[in-house]
């Protein structure tokens, strides 16, 4: 291995979890990626960390450095680029790219949400406004480049997550790599001597109590032998969960989109409103959605009531609403009352109707110069502020002459020298209309379509001004006509929406919890038993029947990191560049100090009435485990362990 | 004296004892300066095995030390240049973690077996600073039980959950990132993160009472529903955790700026005083892994009351938006950590930056930009 003494001690950080230098049978299990088990790479010490989801970026890194690029054929740079956005470093940027690319419709007004101040938006900033705007940044979460950042994110994630699944499913399938010869090195290592031959039974009965993976040893059943035990596949299946409910909750995202609809409408109390396009006010269909076919529901808003705070710092916060809807599921079906407030929408079949909205809608009579009622109904005004000062409009095209008037309805009515007449308070405590009347041609004849809510008053000749209480008439100058401010109304908003994406992303959310939970929580570790016989006198090492053959144990991969750490080891003997580690630790030309007991805390030679003796015979127990991700703390496992098959416990471990 | 009286004199006690428990935290502070040489080899001596180099990140320094201490002979050879200085610097910082460590680990056997505290305490002298943090723990206890006291006053007299506006959320953020920080310190020694922790709780405390303090005990229609119980909760919880997982991410990057650079005096001088970069990682790390979950579940949660409420469980309002953000950068950090190249520093700016978004959502949203969540009695 070129890593050796070349490269400088790593901060102990890059070599968290596992440290395979330790002899271990094989290093599979951490990295499934065969492109990974470059020695260098490996010296980066890639963990299996489960929250992992690409960790091929060694790899591709190391491609480029070795100037495989010009000779790539197209299929070779089609390859190169998919293994790009595939890798953790490109997932890493578009996942930064997206938070980045999220901030601008947090700070600039949308409008999906507010197009009204999109427009003010846009009239206060002439300058900058229209090149945004070119570049969508007023909708930006539906904009190009919004959309291929998580685009490419998701086909980034499934490239990812897709070989993983058949990786984790051959991980799961594949048995525990069998024990070592000596587990001295493992994490919690215990050795000690017994005469109870049942230790290695007692160690997997515990086990699989435990709802350990055990895989027997290869040397067959019997006093002596070892055993493999192997926890916590939950993690990367958790992980790859996760990251495919990520998938569905982006399905559930799109359905809605291309297959709901949404409209909201003004209702005034006493009116009604049934489900037809043309009765919206506004109405977003999804690009596949049927606007034509709506579910024949319809309702009547009976009542609106709320309440407000008088008293205190927050004067004048709304404390409730409700709306009284009489309903009916369709045509000739029986009518029902629902009470729809904030947080209780009113569901019906297909859609649900959101109480979202409200203000006030002062009923008006209006009468024209022959004192022929040309109005004679409540009419909408917007609130202007958060004490409902409201503006409205009302335009009699057919009264002689056509009338127009413009309004400020105040709940609570103040007239100030600054403000004019305003509202203190959104209950109606003191309700004023303040009214300004206009004759002469509405513009309303051309047929061009005009704003309800606005009145063009250019070619208008205003008569008069005045300020009305309910019950008060206001005969108009010039015998024009009168304006009867009848009653106070109110009206309510509702959002009428059906979005049939919305359980399989809620599926897929609670699935994606699932997976978290199980990929950040459940520890990976491995632990492993060996049982064997002590001989008569002490032999150098153990027989060769036992020691695993080549085709069971995969070449050690990663036997670097240690060395590579330990550049100056005591015995100035470093594993070298294409000589692993021996895989059961025993004793091998490029490994000489393998086999020797210079690491084992416990054990060695052989009391001497055991060796003589042959009454009893006498088995070396050795138990180990491994850590196969962040801070998975196998020692307590092992060591509960040793405790429970009667081995030593050491203060320290404890 | 109205239940809402009590509430605000039960905050402004807690205040009191966070500031006191603040103060005696900087005085451990100032005191404690951990690990000489020779201590680390003794106790690396006795403590660590190098047994333990498999057992995770920390055995990994343990190990190590135990290796530089056990090993014949220096196997660094005297500083001659800068990079074996920085080696050096290296060396040290692992041998005060050794020390950390088995102090660490005695300290768990002490609360694990209170029978031997008792006569093994009482022969050894205190560490220097120990005492005082000793009471600065004692006193965060304290101060988390009047402000508990404080919020429960509040909410029993709203007759609702206590997190219906700004000033009661920023209160239960308070108790969340100290009680965050208590739960952890039953498990492990983390009095040096306690003097970040008191500020940051009296800080939060200071803004409620001084410029968000609301007298009204009604919430706003939107606000009437269960999930105020879930939602928020779940969104304090992850605040609190946010905080301390900050806090120890800060201090690991001070620590590891002493570790990389000799002539950083700032930094070692704090760094003395903490454990080393490794084990304020993986603390990070963990507090962090601990709350992502539950953001995602406090995110999931208002979407699904969204949809009940507004009629849409995503609509990009602000507060979703930096909610969103935020999920995003700890996402990235979580998978950072996991990424070779990004390892380490990389990832730990990018959990303060996700810190930073999270801070943004919290104040900046309310404050500054209006959306449907700016409802919240600012």
């Amino acid at each position: 291995m070129t890593a050796g003494p070349t490269v400088p001690p790593r901060a102990a950080g890059d070599a968290e979890g596992v440290d395979l230098a330790a002899g271990l049978p094989d290093g599979s299990g951490l990295e499934t990626d065969p492109r990974t088990l470059d020695p260098t790479q490996r010296h980066d010490g890639l963990p299996a960390d489960a929250v992992v989801l690409g960790s091929d970026w060694g790899s591709s890194r190391k491609r480029r450095t070795t100037g495989m690029g010009p000779r790539l054929g197209p299929v070779g740079w089609l390859r190169w680029a998919w293994r790009q956005l595939t890798s953790m470093r490109t997932a890493l940027v578009l996942l930064f790219l997206l938070a980045v690319a999220a901030i601008p419709g947090s700070v600039l007004p949308q409008r999906g949400t507010d197009p009204l101040a999109v427009n003010a938006w846009l009239a206060d900033n002439a300058g900058l406004g229209p090149t945004l705007d070119r570049f969508g940044f007023f909708e930006v979460f539906t904009a190009p480049w919004f959309s291929a950042i998580y685009i490419l994110l998701f086909i980034s994630l499934i490239g990812c997550v897709l070989p993983r699944i058949g990786a984790h499913w051959r991980a799961m399938r594949q048995p525990t790599p069998p024990a070592p010869r000596r587990l001295t090195r493992l994490a919690g290592a215990s050795t000690w001597q017994t005469d109870d031959p049942s230790v290695l039974a007692t160690a997997t009965a515990t086990l699989l109590g435990q709802r350990w993976r055990v895989t027997p040893g290869p040397d067959g059943e019997g006093p002596t032998g070892s055993m493999a035990a192997e926890k916590g596949f939950a993690r990367e299946t958790g992980n790859l969960l996760f990251h495919i409910a990520l998938v569905l909750i982006l399905i559930g995202v799109a359905l809605g989109a291309l297959f709901g609809w949404k409209g909201t409408v003004i209702v005034r109390e006493g009116s009604g409103f049934s489900d037809t396009l043309t009765q919206y006010d506004s109405f977003a269909p999804g690009r596949l959605a049927d606007a034509e076919d709506l579910p024949p529901f319809s309702f009547t808003l009976t009542d609106f009531e709320a309440t407000f705070e008088r008293e205190g710092s927050q004067r004048g916060a709304p404390r409730s609403f409700s709306a009284t809807l009489d309903y009916t599921g369709e045509p000739g079906a029986s009518r029902q009352t629902k009470v729809v407030s904030v947080n209780e929408p009113l569901t019906l079949d297909g859609a649900k109707v959101f109480l979202v909205g409200h203000g006030y809608a002062p009923h008006l009579r209006l009468r024209d110069s022959t004192g022929t009622v040309v109005f004679d109904d409540t009419v909408v005004f917007l609130p202007q502020d958060g004490s409902f000062t409201s503006t409205g409009v009302l335009k009699a095209p057919d009264a002689t002459p056509q009338l127009g008037i413009t309004a400020i309805f105040a709940p609570t009515a103040v007239v100030d020298q600054h403000l004019g007449p305003h509202s203190v308070f959104p209950a109606p405590d003191n309700p004023g209309l303040f009214a300004s009347a206009f004759t002469g041609d509405l513009g309303l004849d051309t047929g061009m379509p005009s704003n309800v809510f606005e009145l063009d008053t250019a070619g208008l000749e205003q008569v008069g001004l005045e300020g009305l209480v309910p019950g008060q008439t206001w005969q108009l100058p010039d015998g024009a006509g009168s304006l009867e401010f009848v009653a106070v109304e109110r009206w309510a908003s509702f959002t009428i929406s059906h979005d049939p994406g919305k359980g399989l992303a809620l599926a897929g959310a609670v699935l994606a919890i699932v997976g978290l939970m199980l990929s950040l929580f459940v520890k990976r570790r491995r632990i492993w038993v060996r049982v064997d016989e002590v001989p008569a006198r002490p032999a150098p090492a153990a027989p060769a029947a036992d020691a695993p053959t080549s085709a069971e144990v995969p070449a050690p991969t990663a036997a670097s990191p240690t060395s590579a750490e330990v550049p100056a080891s005591p015995d100035g003997a470093p594993t070298s560049a294409g000589t692993p580690a021996s895989p059961d630790g025993a004793p091998t030309p490029e490994n000489p100090r393998a086999g020797t007991d210079a690491a084992r805390p416990h054990g060695g030679s052989v009391p001497p009435w055991r060796a003589s003796g042959g009454a009893a015979t006498v088995y070396r127990v050795q138990v180990g485990g491994l850590s196969r991700t962040e801070s998975a703390d196998v020692i307590g496992e092992v060591q509960q362990l040793v405790a429970r098959l009667g081995g030593p416990v050491t203060e320290e471990q404890s | 004296m109205s239940l809402a009286q009590w509430s605000n004199l039960f905050v402004y006690a807690a205040m009191a004892m966070y500031a006191l428990a603040f103060i005696s935290f900087a005085v451990s502070f100032a005191a404690s300066r951990t690990a000489t040489a020779e201590g680390a080899t003794s106790d690396a001596d006795l403590g660590v095995e190098p047994v333990e180099v498999l057992s995770g990140a920390t055995g990994v320094a343990a190990g190590t030390a135990a290796r530089t201490a056990d090993g014949p002979g220096d196997p660094l050879p005297s500083a001659a240049s800068p990079a074996d200085a920085a080696a050096r610097a290296r060396a040290e910082a692992r041998a005060r973690s050794a020390q950390l460590e088995a102090e660490m680990a005695a300290e768990a056997r002490r609360v694990g077996r209170r029978g031997r505290t008792d006569r093994s305490g009482a022969a050894q002298a205190l560490p220097p600073g120990r005492r005082a943090s000793n009471i600065a723990m004692s006193l965060t206890w304290l101060a988390c039980a009047l402000l508990l006291a404080g919020l429960v006053t509040r909410g029993l007299w709203a007759g609702r959950a206590p997190w219906g506006n700004m000033y009661e959320y920023s209160l239960a953020s308070a108790l969340a990132i100290t009680g965050v920080f208590l739960g952890v310190s039953l498990r492990r020694d983390v009095r040096w993160l306690g003097l970040l922790v008191t500020m940051a709780s009296l800080i939060t405390l200071g803004v409620a009472v001084l410029l968000l303090y609301n007298d009204s005990p009604q919430l706003v229609p939107a606000l009437h529903s269960y999930w105020l119980v879930i939602h928020v909760s779940a969104a304090i919880i992850s605040g609190g955790a946010f905080t301390v997982g900050a806090a120890a991410t800060v201090l690991y990057l001070i620590a590891d700026r002493a570790d990389r650079r000799a002539d950083a005096r700032f930094s070692r001088a704090i760094a003395e005083r903490i454990p080393d970069a490794v084990t304020l990682d993986t603390l990070a790390y963990r507090v962090n892994a601990f709350v992502f979950p539950l953001w995602t579940f406090a995110v999931i949660a208002g979407a699904i009351w969204a949809e009940d409420a507004w009629g849409r469980y995503w609509g990009w309002d602000p507060k979703e938006t930096w909610a969103f953000i935020t999920w995003l950068i700890y996402a990235g950090y979580l998978h950072a950590r996991a990424t070779a190249g990004w390892r380490g520093r990389k990832a730990a700016v990018i959990a303060l930056i996700g810190f930073a978004s999270f801070l943004i959502n919290f104040f900046g949203v309310n404050l500054f930009v209006s959306g449907l969540h700016s409802y919240a009695g600012v």
